[in-house]
């Protein structure tokens, strides 16, 4: 996984409550093979309209904020399906931090297997940092230090310890997970010896 | 110490925790479809990882299927390489695989059940939020991102931090009319579609204890739409009775083993929950919803809410764009919205109760003039059951199109869409801006009042039909 290291960018804003996870990835690109080349669809319907054409109104068809790294929205962002094309359209867009008072459970921990950092914070400093994206000033994210720089002010976020360590590093759990393989094993002769009727064909 | 049935599932799927608190948990079984498998497989490949016990996976196409006759096959391209590439997928990997025209195919929350593989105290996992419904039997189900399927794979194991416990008690008895679906949306109604976020939740009460395996299926299922990781009841009697004898279920001294610890498979008495919620049955009447999010419900006697009532700004203006989203004036009779479109099926309603259900409630009946209807059973063998019984029949004889199992309309990646401006009384989980189809608009109902508004022609009271 790509290491995550500090942004800067303009942010682009959607005060929207429940973005849930078929706007921002619509169904018909879900039948795809592949991770990569779905952020020209990322909020499909509300950057095309019936016939494909670009809706120019869009934050995200808009100068500078197609370029934005950092996305603005309202709460409970992601809700919905469990399809980590969210964030592989997000990412592939360019956007590798969303800002949000709260984030659907699903959606916050497939962001961190794929280099973006959902930062869960409070509503009035989301309402706060959409006045950057309103003037077009950039803010910043340390995560090494927990904080969003805007203006003079810096304020910390939380982010568990443990998915922060393999955002930064680019960790990829799986091969932590496989580190553990005795323990794995152990667990099985568990298994075997006590609840024989879960291993199927044994 | 007293522990709560999630407690307890959780502890006894701990392989190993850190001093952050970050566990690694393992998983009894893993359930997969086409949409969000191929990354993951694709993942091992690169990696030259394997399966690690691939007995405990099972896969199947549910998505993309179309449910029209399949025996030419799939004629969309890209849905037919996605279930081709699940098939090569199963093939290299040793996965077992009920295939498009095996009669076992049907949406993977219904085959679990359906063949035992989904068994009580386990922890089941699957590519896709719907995953809750195996909380039904007292197990801990939920749905994970692609890249975790991938990471069950190589160590049939998941990173997880525990979440918070929430109980919520149904009380009392349900009116006539009132069924499992309309509990749920109750419940998602009242909390919320973020209120369960950070929580499994544990259904209990009087209510959830006489309802059917089939309906506590269908609340668990939409626990997600509620923002809850899982949701789960406690197994009982019916929950033994319904696995016995199925095909993946434990025979022999293994089944006596197996009970035996199932029983032990409840919330102590004095034990703590984080938060605690009672709603009562009395209280809960035939809904429908009217908006995009799954907590815009009203009852069927109801009226569309005026978002000028609404003091909070941000939800006002969420309202009011559901509403012209969805084509709606405030203060409209639900009662006088018409229909176009019936949808009866999905993991949340396509199971043989809820046909029966259904088609009790239409015998001798059509369908009215303005709209078209259809069922799609939730599984092959759903629909074997249900042509046994002569369902197929009245659904048919009604004017209802009677098709092959899968997703289907829920959610539309085969060919079965809403037009743009079509509404549709649906009985799946989801109703969010194009969710059946660009444009199409989505009223959540139960079963018996889909047939309701099949026969009516607009959104309409099951008590009185």
């Amino acid at each position: 996984m790509e290491k995550f290291t500090n942004l800067k960018s303009i942010p682009s804003y959607l005060s929207l409550q429940n973005i849930d996870t078929d706007m921002i990835i619509p169904k018909q690109f879900l039948k795809t093979i592949k991770r990569t080349g779905l952020g020209k669809s990322l909020f499909y319907e509300m950057r095309y309209d019936e016939n494909g054409k670009i809706i120019q109104d869009f934050i995200l068809n808009k100068e500078p904020y197609n370029k934005s790294r950092i996305l603005l929205a309202g709460k409970n962002f992601g809700c919905g399906s469990s399809r980590e094309h969210a964030p592989w359209a997000l990412s592939d867009f360019g956007i590798k931090c969303v800002i949000s008072s709260s984030f659907a459970d699903i959606f916050y921990n497939n962001c961190f297997k794929n280099g973006i950092l959902p930062i869960k914070i409070d509503e009035q400093i989301v309402v706060e940092l959409s006045e950057y994206s309103k003037r077009k000033k950039e803010i910043e994210i340390d995560l090494e230090k927990q904080e969003i720089k805007y203006g003079n002010k810096v304020i910390k976020f939380e982010v568990d310890s443990f998915k922060k360590k393999c955002l930064i590093e680019g960790l990829d759990d799986i091969a932590l997970s496989l580190e553990k393989t005795s323990q794995i094993d152990n667990f099985e002769k568990n298994i075997k010896e006590n609840s024989p009727w879960l291993l199927k064909n044994d | 110490m007293s522990k709560t049935l999630y407690d307890k599932i959780w502890e006894n799927h701990l392989v190993h925790k850190q001093d952050d608190g970050t566990c690694l948990i393992y998983v009894d079984r893993h359930l997969v479809h086409e949409v969000t498998s191929p990354q993951a497989f694709e993942g091992l490949r690169l990696q030259k990882r394997k399966v690690r016990r691939p007995e405990l996976t099972l896969a199947v196409p549910d998505h993309n299927v179309p449910t029209t006759d399949r025996s030419k096959g799939i004629d969309d391209e890209e849905s037919r390489i996605q279930v081709e590439t699940l098939r090569k997928n199963c093939k290299e990997f040793g996965v077992e695989l009920f295939d498009v025209n095996d009669k076992r195919q049907g949406i993977v929350h219904i085959i679990g059940p359906e063949q035992g593989f989904t068994q009580p105290g386990t922890v089941i996992v699957c590519g896709d939020s719907h995953t809750a419904t195996h909380g039904a039997f007292g197990s801990l189900a939920f749905g994970i991102g692609t890249s975790e399927v991938e990471h069950v794979l190589a160590t049939q194991t998941l990173i997880q931090k525990k979440s918070k416990n929430l109980r919520i008690n149904v009380n009392g008895e349900l009116p006539k009319g009132v069924t499992a679906k309309d509990v749920i949306l109750k419940i998602i109604g009242t909390i919320g579609t973020a209120g369960g976020t950070g929580y499994v939740v544990e259904f209990a009460g009087d209510v959830i204890k006489n309802l059917s395996m089939e309906e506590r299926m269908t609340v668990c299922n939409m626990t997600i739409e509620a923002g809850a990781r899982a949701g789960l009841i406690a197994p009982d009697e019916k929950t033994f009775k319904y696995l016995e004898g199925k095909t993946m279920s434990p025979k022999g001294e293994n089944w006596k083993k197996a009970l035996e610890f199932w029983k032990t498979l409840y919330s102590d008495k004095d034990c703590k929950f984080d938060k605690e919620i009672n709603i009562e049955g009395k209280d809960i009447e035939p809904l429908v919803t009217w908006g995009t999010s799954p907590q815009d419900v009203s009852p069927i006697t109801g009226v569309v809410p005026d978002p000028a009532n609404e003091k909070n700004e941000d939800r006002k203006i969420a309202m009011e764009r559901s509403l012209e989203y969805m084509g709606l004036k405030a203060n409209t009779k639900i009662s006088d919205i018409k229909i176009d479109k019936i949808f009866i099926g999905s993991c949340t309603n396509g199971r043989i109760e809820d046909l029966r259900l259904a088609a009790d409630l239409l015998k001798g009946k059509k369908i009215s003039s303005k709209v078209s209807a259809m069922v799609v059973p939730g599984s092959g063998l759903v629909k074997e059951q249900a042509e046994k019984e002569g369902l197929d029949k009245i659904f048919k004889n009604a004017g209802f199109e009677w098709r092959e199992p899968g997703c289907s309309m829920c959610l539309g990646m085969n060919p079965d869409q809403l037009k743009p401006k079509e509404r549709c009384a649906s009985t799946s989980n989801r109703n969010f801006e194009g969710r059946q189809g660009r444009g199409g608009r989505t009223h959540l109902v139960s079963p018996g009042m889909a047939i309701a508004a099949a026969i009516k022609g607009h959104l309409a009271d099951v008590r009185k039909i």
